[in-house]
């Protein structure tokens, strides 16, 4: 019948997001974070003492984002030190730049750290197998959700195949479980070169939670360079989005302020 | 007659020297009388080791008087066996008896299905790994094998899925998992900081952090003997309510992608956006991950917050009330749905089904009826949804039904909610009783969750295991696509969604 499915339209009327570059997230939501260093360091002693996954050093001061889950748990307890803004612009193509230090006010993308190749092959479309290793099923909705009707990443020609045999590259969540190792090696291998890797989320890029647990096993990492790295627990789509467009030289991030 | 230690989802934790220490003889008769009948399912039944003893403990559910019952017995460590098999009897048990072989080298005597369950690290026996699991073969001409997995052609977690079909007809369905096993139970003894602990049971399962991160607090809290306030209890429903609308929109979403039905998938998508969206305007983050922590919140609601999330709630149920409506009057779907992947009664009782797929099969397991904590202990009486076909259809119609109830939930929880300016903060250092054991038990979106914690002498968390509705309810997919043509298999796994981190933990 038609008439239900009339009604279903007019009510869902336009979802995309018309341009991608202008999104703002809400306040509430746990961006990059912003550090400053105060004479008294007390509290970011005590915060760095409760950080579930040790991202804080005192000295220097810095918050890694590659092991942040964006809890919020650290801004809370030293508020004069920590806050976390809503910037999402927080993926790089270096893992060092994802170490935050005290009067940053953007993380670096490090253009000069992207493979030459990638701009000029991947910046017209751009297709990725995704493998999960581990992952908690929540980067992994939030990657489904870059295709959605409201980011509908699809309009850059970026999308995810089902065959590594059709991808240009591999997105991985999950710390990579020894149980997950060896598919993932394969599902590697089956991309034909060249070829990228993109890290998505705190598990993949450093192992968040479970970089010392013996069901891990992080040799992948060692073999292959990783050319995006993406923070969060999980990692917001333009976290995704807007990490993906600048690795392949489409967006060009601001620098940060030295 | 096997003793008991009688409690109730909402009593404080149980010292370990309380619960009775049991002969395994007692216990099989007694469960495998118990287990019988129908009010009666195993919350949890786990072993742990104590000194030069392995202690088995039995975490028994009983619906129709609210209690939880629990007992326990032990064996030499070195002892394996073989006790007699509750599997044998009663198939829901396999997954606790195949845990406790995988860990501990326990054998049990006439296991029917004596195979690995997640292939932990630490498992007892390392000759067995993911490359040589033993699928169930069957010999002949006519038939022939497909497998699927571990990485499948979507976004989504991994598992090895064996089909024995023939021609187009699936004759059996094999499903093993253990891919994403990261060692979860372990890394809450690595260290004793509770607020790594509280991120931990988030991530059991990422896209049920609410429901995990409320069963965790509620055991920590129930340790250290502590009932939490009104506005607190009304927060966490909340929460855990919008976790249930916003997945089961997304797989309303999943169904109608799965059978062409493009309208309906891409309202299914930005209803879910919308939902998730306003967990992210509450909390900061889309999966509600940082807004339940034990004694307190971080992310009290305020007056603008609390009509933000009901005027959300009020829209988006009634555009996908809409797309309800176009999913009942479209025969093109219905032909899809309706006596597909069905599940009788009878099967999922015996696999001892939970959750909202054991109700779509007529099963009336929930604990938000059976076992009420929190706000349904106190404000709301809930009545649990139950459908009777078991069939792709009844699980969309009670995904359906259940995103509605949940909505209602939401308003009437929030209309009467006063915002609290000295909403208690969590506490990461209260101490904990000694020597005691703590359930945390919830009504998931997917299903019963249940958390054991259990402390040493030092009142620290020396154990932590999670069950996940998921371990029970896959066997119940794999007997739900079994004489379905081979391609009704996406829309028979979606009607499930089942957990795969959540089941390897």
């Amino acid at each position: 019948m038609i008439l239900p499915k009339i009604k279903v339209l007019r009510s869902h009327g336009r979802q995309y997001i018309p341009d991608l570059t202008e999104v703002t997230l809400t306040d509430e939501f746990r961006g990059r974070p912003e550090l400053t260093a105060t004479d008294d360091m007390s509290d970011v002693e005590a915060a760095a003492a409760m950080c579930p996954t040790a991202a804080i050093t005192t000295a220097p001061f810095t918050l890694d984002l590659g092991r942040c889950l964006f809890c919020g748990e650290c801004a809370l307890r030293a508020p004069r030190n920590i806050r976390f803004t809503n910037d999402y612009r927080i993926g790089s193509a270096s893992r060092e730049a994802l170490v935050v230090r005290a009067g940053d006010t953007a993380v670096d993308f490090r253009h000069d750290c992207v493979r030459t190749e990638i701009p000029r092959l991947f910046g017209h479309a751009l297709k990725l197998r995704q493998v999960s290793a581990g992952g908690d099923a929540s980067n992994e909705m939030e990657l489904n959700a870059t295709g959605n009707v409201n980011f509908d990443f699809g309009r850059y020609g970026v999308e995810f195949t089902a065959s590594p045999r059709h991808a240009d590259g591999v997105v991985i969540t999950g710390p990579v479980t020894c149980n997950m190792a060896a598919a993932l090696e394969m599902c590697y291998d089956a991309v034909p070169d060249p070829k990228i890797v993109i890290a998505c989320g705190a598990d993949a890029c450093s192992g968040g939670l479970f970089a010392a647990s013996r069901a891990v096993d992080r040799s992948f990492f060692e073999r292959h360079r990783v050319d995006l790295w993406l923070p969060g627990a999980p990692a917001h789509p333009m976290v995704f989005i807007e990490g993906v467009m600048n690795l392949t030289g489409r967006w060009r991030r601001r620098e940060a302020e030295k | 007659m096997a003793r008991y230690i009688t409690i109730d989802n909402t009593s404080p934790a149980v010292p370990l020297a309380e619960i009775p220490d049991e002969h395994y003889g007692a216990v099989y008769d007694d469960l495998a009388d118990r287990l019988a009948q129908e009010r009666y399912h195993m919350a949890h039944y786990f072993a742990r080791e104590e000194g030069d003893r392995l202690r088995f403990y039995a975490i028994l559910l009983d619906d129709s008087s609210r209690k939880i019952m629990i007992t326990s017995f032990a064996m030499g460590y070195h002892d394996e066996g073989p006790l007699p098999s509750l599997t044998a009897l009663r198939p829901a048990m396999h997954p606790f008896e195949r845990d406790i072989t995988e860990r501990y080298g326990v054998r049990f005597d006439a296991m029917p299905w004596d195979k690995p369950l997640r292939l932990p690290f630490d498992r007892r026996d390392r000759r067995a790994s993911v490359g040589n699991y033993p699928f169930y073969t069957i010999e002949g001409d006519s038939l022939h094998e497909v497998n699927v997995g571990p990485i499948h052609a979507g976004i989504i977690e991994p598992g090895a899925f064996r089909f024995i079909c023939n021609g187009e007809t699936v004759l059996h369905l094999e499903i093993a998992l253990g891919y994403q096993h990261r060692g979860l139970e372990r890394q809450f003894t690595a260290a004793d900081n509770r607020l790594r602990q509280a991120v931990l049971a988030e991530t059991a399962a990422g896209d049920t952090a609410a429901a995990n991160a409320t069963a965790f607090a509620e055991a920590v809290e129930k340790l250290a003997g502590h009932t939490p306030p009104e506005g607190l209890v009304r927060e966490r429903a909340a929460a855990l309510e919008l976790e249930r609308m916003a997945m089961h929109i997304a797989d309303t979403g999943a169904l109608s992608m799965d059978v062409g039905y493009q309208l309906g998938q891409v309202a299914c998508e930005a209803l879910r956006t919308m939902t998730i969206n306003t967990t992210q305007a509450w909390c900061g983050n889309r999966f509600a991950k940082g807004l339940i922590r034990p004694f307190g919140t971080n992310k009290p609601l305020t007056a603008e917050k609390t009509d933000m999330i009901r005027r959300n709630v009020a829209e988006i149920v009634r555009r996908y009330d809409e797309v309800r409506h176009d999913i009942k009057s479209s025969p093109t779907l219905l032909a899809r749905y309706e006596q597909c992947g069905v599940v009788p009664r009878s099967e999922m009782l015996r696999i001892g089904g939970v959750g909202m797929a054991a109700r779509a099969s007529g099963v009336e397991r929930d604990i938000r009826t059976s076992h009420p904590s929190g706000i349904f202990s106190r404000q709301i009486a809930h009545e649990s949804i139950v459908k009777r076909h078991g069939d792709v259809m009844a699980r969309l119609m009670m995904r359906c039904r259940e995103v509605l109830q949940s909505a209602g939930y939401i308003d009437r929880i929030l209309a009467s909610h006063r915002p609290d300016t000295s909403a208690p903060r969590p506490d990461y250092v209260r101490p904990l009783a000694p020597d005691a054991l703590a359930v945390g038990l919830v009504e998931a979106w997917r299903g019963e969750l249940c958390h054991v914690a259990v402390t040493n002498a030092a009142g620290r968390i020396a154990d932590y295991r999670i069950k996940d509705p998921s371990i029970h309810n896959w066997l119940a997919l794999a007997l739900a696509v079994r004489g379905e043509g081979i391609s009704d298999f996406p829309i028979c796994n979606k009607s499930f969604n089942l957990s795969y981190c959540g089941h390897d933990l």
